[in-house]
């Protein structure tokens, strides 16, 4: 029943997306001028610094994702669709996963076209360890998506939602920009630090397991008036 | 037309209020009202705007946990049961529902599947026929007008064949002919069972179509009758009692 | 107010009155000089900083599951007390390190975890002020996340920092000086407890405020 549920959910959010796909272009859009935006103000003697292609790339995905995640939960909000969600029996945890599961797609989609960029533009070599690399990016996707999805819900009938997102968004997810930062630079140097990516993979799982934990356990409560 | 029930879905024979109040912060939204109503009514829930109307309706759909007093679904608590009560619950609001970038039937086909309907697309199909939009099916939401995403979100909320259902302004941008029709699918599901709650100050659509009509003004409930008619004049003499006279309206209530 | 209020208002009164006194006569360190006088100030605050934040952090799980109302003004206060001490703490230590070992800021492990703990306080009082209706659970949820974040922050810069060491300039904190810590923490916690206890009330009393108006016209 629970899994049914979020895959109701799930493949309705893709749905509604792929329609108008109004979303996805924005949110692209929007990384990809970040990633310029950054690549000017850091360029020096014509030529952008190498070293800050995993800075980047993170701040890019940080940034397009809060966009992301308003915009998704705006949409729920225009009908009072988020409503009608709650108001069904099905089991409230179910939905947060199922809403969950369509904002990490969203994203890793984004990343699809950010990684080349970033690699292009700061002529770094991203695509060395590919494998490693898709790793890093969906476990540090899915932490900063766990945390943002539940806060994005929350924040859905308070007035000030636009900018108290990044507010509580950004400060909670540190770790995650910390850990995806760093083992991307790892993954960039010429030989492979095989026990530095393994260290903070398992950081990233680890947050994973407690905040995806901890948003099913306390989205009820938080939902609920 | 008995309605089928899904085994394990809760079911209930009356619906009581018990002393509901509801305040946001220092506002008193909803102040101490009960009434009790059997299956197979339509009940109003008349007032101006500011009455407590939707507060009412939000609590009465577990979507909003009262101040104080209890709701008793039958021999079910709103508190307790939650979850599988929402089951038997189908809501009307005021913004419908429905998601405009989907097809009228994936619409009802994704809340079928949501409230556990067997067969969901089936019952979905059967919905649209019977708000008579089967031809329009596989068109966008977003291209309805006011009064056909009324009839699709009126399905919506009855896809599930609920035991309780809360209509919030269902007349507002209706034409006569949607009204009436309306106003049979409230007759038809009174016969099946069904407990229909519609909050409205449409009071010229609405004439005789209450069994049982509860006043509120101001959050407080001022009278509570039985099959009112005329019911401009009625509302009118109502409204106008002052607080004082609202004792005689609690008379009524020990039914 | 409750009885014990007022003597120890007095009390914390004069312990900030005497403390000038003891820091002054306090041994000199031997390489900063005067200059370390102001740890005096910016201990008991980060250690003030630092039970605030837990006392936040409780309170508002308690009041996430439990409803009590009586645990979300404790956490609100709290939280308050979280930025004022954090200030504090995060003006007074790089005041120390610039004089003391020539920089205002080092991304350690105590100061980042300090720094983004300050950040969830001060977002937690947005959330309280602009956040509408509702906003009290989704607050005690913040401060939930907040305090779990604590050990993941930990972890990650720590690692961070011994993968790429630098001259860690910032040494253990000497503690055995021994009674001008000890009184100055005292003195702070005073201060402390009478801060929560003044705000919590300020709650109480518009909580019953609210009712009473909420009761007038019933």
């Amino acid at each position: 029943m629970f899994a049914r549920v979020v895959w109701l959910v799930l493949r309705k959010d893709l749905t509604v997306e792929v329609r108008s796909l109004e979303i996805a272009y924005t949110t692209l859009f929007f990384a990809v001028s970040c990633v310029l935006v950054f690549a000017f103000a850091l360029v020096r003697e014509g030529r952008a610094p190498e070293d800050g292609a995993a800075g980047i790339l993170w701040i890019a995905i940080a940034f397009a994702g809060t966009l992301a995640l308003g915009r998704a939960f705006e949409r729920e909000r225009q009908s009072e669709t988020l409503r009608a969600l709650l108001l069904a029996p099905a089991a409230r945890p179910a939905i947060y996963v199922g809403k969950l599961l369509g904002i990490v797609s969203l994203l890793l989609a984004c990343e699809v076209v950010l990684v080349p960029l970033v690699a292009l533009l700061f002529q770094a070599p991203l695509f060395a360890q590919p494998v490693w690399l898709a790793i890093v990016l969906l476990a540090g996707t899915i932490g900063f998506a766990a945390v943002g999805t539940l806060f994005a819900a929350m924040l859905v009938r308070a007035r000030t939602r636009d900018v108290l997102l990044p507010v509580l968004l950004y400060p909670i997810t540190v770790p995650v920009i910390i850990a995806g930062v760093r083992a991307t630079s790892t993954l960039l140097q010429p030989e492979l630090d095989l026990a530095g990516i393994r260290f903070w993979l398992a950081l990233l799982g680890c947050f994973d397991v407690v905040f995806v934990t901890l948003a099913l356990w306390t989205f009820e409560p938080l939902m609920t008036d | 037309m008995s309605p089928r029930l899904r085994p394990g879905q809760v079911d209930f024979d009356d619906l009581t209020v018990d002393d509901i109040s509801r305040h946001f912060g220092r506002r008193r939204a909803v102040s101490h009202i009960t009434f009790r109503v059997p299956r197979g009514i339509v009940l109003g829930l008349l007032g101006p705007n500011g009455a407590g109307k939707s507060t009412l309706l939000a609590m009465l759909a577990t979507l909003l946990r009262p101040s104080g007093g209890r709701i008793r679904y039958g021999a079910y608590d709103a508190a307790d049961q939650g979850a599988a009560l929402r089951g038997a619950i189908g809501v009307l609001g005021h913004d419908l529902f429905l998601y405009p970038e989907l097809t009228a039937l994936e619409n009802l086909e994704f809340f079928a599947a949501l409230y556990g309907v067997d067969a969901p697309r089936n019952a979905a199909a059967l919905a649209l026929e019977q708000a008579g939009l089967a031809d329009r099916a596989l068109d966008l939401v977003s291209s309805f007008s006011r009064g056909m995403r009324q009839r699709v979100a009126l399905e919506r909320a009855l896809i599930h064949r609920p035991r309780l259902l809360l209509l919030d302004e269902p007349f507002t941008g209706l034409d006569d002919a949607s009204a009436a029709a309306l106003a049979a699918r409230f007759a038809l599901l009174k016969q099946a069972g069904t407990i229909v709650v519609v909050a409205t100050h449409d009071l010229d659509l609405a004439e005789g179509m209450f069994d049982h009509a509860v006043f509120l003004r101001e959050g407080r409930m001022l009278d509570m009758i039985d099959r009112p008619s005329a019911l401009r004049s009625t509302y009118r003499d109502v409204m106008t009692r002052r607080t004082t006279d609202v004792g005689a309206g609690f008379s009524r209530l020990n039914q | 107010m409750p009885k014990w209020f007022v003597p120890v208002a007095v009390v914390c009164g004069l312990m900030f009155a005497a403390a000038p006194l003891l820091i002054a006569n306090a041994p000199y360190e031997s390489t900063m000089g005067l200059v370390q006088k102001i740890f005096y100030v910016h201990l008991p605050s980060a250690l003030i900083f630092l039970i605030s934040a837990i006392v936040c952090g409780v309170a508002s799980v308690r009041f996430l599951f439990g409803g009590n109302p009586r645990h979300d003004r404790l956490a609100w206060a709290a939280a308050e007390l979280v930025v004022l001490f954090g200030i504090i703490t995060l003006v007074t230590g790089p005041l120390w390190a610039r004089k003391a070992w020539g920089v205002w800021w080092q991304w350690d492990v105590r100061l980042t975890a300090s720094l983004m703990g300050w950040m969830v306080g001060v977002a937690y009082l947005l959330l309280r002020k602009y956040g509408g209706p509702g906003s009290d659970k989704l607050a005690a949820g913040l401060a939930l996340f907040g305090m779990a974040n604590v050990p993941f922050i930990y972890i990650s810069v720590n690692y961070w920092r011994t993968i790429h060491p630098t001259t860690n300039v910032l040494p253990t904190l000497p503690v055995s000086m021994g009674l001008p810590v000890w009184f100055t923490f005292a003195t702070f916690f005073l201060l402390f407890l009478l801060l929560l206890r003044m705000r919590v009330r300020l709650e109480e009393q518009r909580a019953r405020l609210d009712a009473l108006y909420l009761s007038a016209d019933a």
